[in-house]
């Protein structure tokens, strides 16, 4: 029997290690392509690209039933994703011209010409009670607040103070679904999912353009 | 090892312009990219029953291998396809990829040319190629070195060595 030697990585042949790179150009174009054809049979599951704000680049993911996430610089962009395809699907492209409506009203939000979204929601990512709480706090009205002791009588549970306070820090969609309304009944602000600096120039711009 | 399937757009990335080569080097420029796009079709298709950990490039030059046997018959059906009009407008000036080695795989028989493609171009082992091409191990092994030997007088003018 003859053993032959298998290298761990194949020899580089010197007729291929000249050879240029993939324009960046046809990368963009066989890309756009296939975000397009993916659309067309049904296979583009979720849809993501970043907008820039004043408060750090925002990853928006939609699906075909709306927007299903909207995540802070902190929450870490590539962990989010990574999440969105173990619990929605991996079947995942940078799309963003499907977010474009989308950007577009954040851009508008936080230039102050905007003080609620038309967007359609995809809820997936909350269940149950938490999703609930969070379907409630689009009655905050843009500039106003309530405490968490509010929502939780609002939801139907007054003793869930604490449990409005986890389905605010797990807000799938922060921003457009405004869980940076929500404060403490003393007065405080309380936390915040993309940090309570976030929170507080959510709650100033909203003053300021009220 | 990993346990979930990553985004598949970080396949796209990790993996988009390897597979690319591999088309160009296999069909040619001319057909490379429908090639490529209907490999990462299917392969977005079949991504979520992938096993996570799987050889995520193996796979993919496993899709495009059948797609491009699948043109090469579709060539053989329709024999005035495989001889282009002279005025058939070349790919355009940004999207030339080193024609005239191109054009020396492309001159090879399918089965070095695949080889060539599959070992030296996706770097894959020869045990991986001739898994995926048929034969023996030895046979990919030989038919790489024929493609290889054979390029050099056809194309090595100039080239290192």
């Amino acid at each position: 029997m003859m053993t032959t030697y298998e290298p761990r990585e194949p020899e580089q042949s010197d007729l291929f290690v000249t050879l240029p790179a993939i324009e960046q150009e046809t990368t963009r174009r066989l890309h756009d392509r296939l975000v397009h054809e993916a659309q067309t049979a049904g296979l583009l599951d979720v849809a993501y690209r970043t907008v820039d704000s004043p408060v750090g680049p925002l990853l928006l993911a939609a699906t075909a039933k709306g927007l299903v996430r909207v995540a802070y610089g902190c929450e870490d962009h590539e962990k989010v994703l990574e999440r969105l395809a173990r619990d929605l699907s991996p079947r995942i492209l940078h799309a963003p011209a499907r977010l474009d409506a989308a950007a577009k009203e954040i851009d508008e939000y936080f230039a102050g010409l905007r003080q609620g979204f038309d967007l359609p929601v995809d809820w997936s990512l909350a269940r149950g009670f938490r999703r609930l709480v969070l379907t409630r706090l689009r009655a905050i009205g843009y500039g106003q607040t309530a405490s968490y002791a509010a929502i939780a009588i609002a939801a139907g549970n007054p003793k869930a103070v604490r449990a409005v306070g986890t389905a605010c820090a797990t807000n799938p969609v922060p921003v457009v679904v405004p869980c940076h309304r929500v404060v403490r009944s003393d007065g405080s602000i309380g936390q915040y999912v993309g940090g309570v600096e976030t929170k507080k120039t959510l709650l100033a711009l909203e003053a300021r353009h009220d | 090892m990993s346990t979930i399937l990553p985004p598949f757009e970080e396949i796209v990335t990790a993996h988009g312009p390897t597979v690319l080569r591999v088309c160009r080097a296999v069909l040619g420029p001319m057909d490379a990219d429908d090639a490529w796009s209907e490999t990462f079709l299917a392969a977005l298709r079949a991504y979520p029953t992938l096993r996570p950990g799987s050889n995520v490039k193996a796979w993919l030059v496993t899709i495009a291998h059948r797609k491009a046997i699948d043109q090469t018959r579709a060539r053989a059906r329709h024999p005035l396809a495989i001889d282009p009009l002279p005025e058939r407008p070349a790919p355009s000036e940004p999207d030339r990829w080193d024609g005239d080695l191109c054009a020396a795989i492309q001159a090879l028989p399918f089965k070095q040319r695949v080889a060539v493609a599959y070992h030296y171009v996706a770097g894959m082992p020869y045990a991986d190629v001739a898994a995926l091409i048929g034969g023996s191990q030895d046979a990919a092994r030989r038919a790489a070195a024929d493609g290889i030997a054979t390029l050099r007088k056809t194309y090595g003018e100039g080239v290192p060595r």
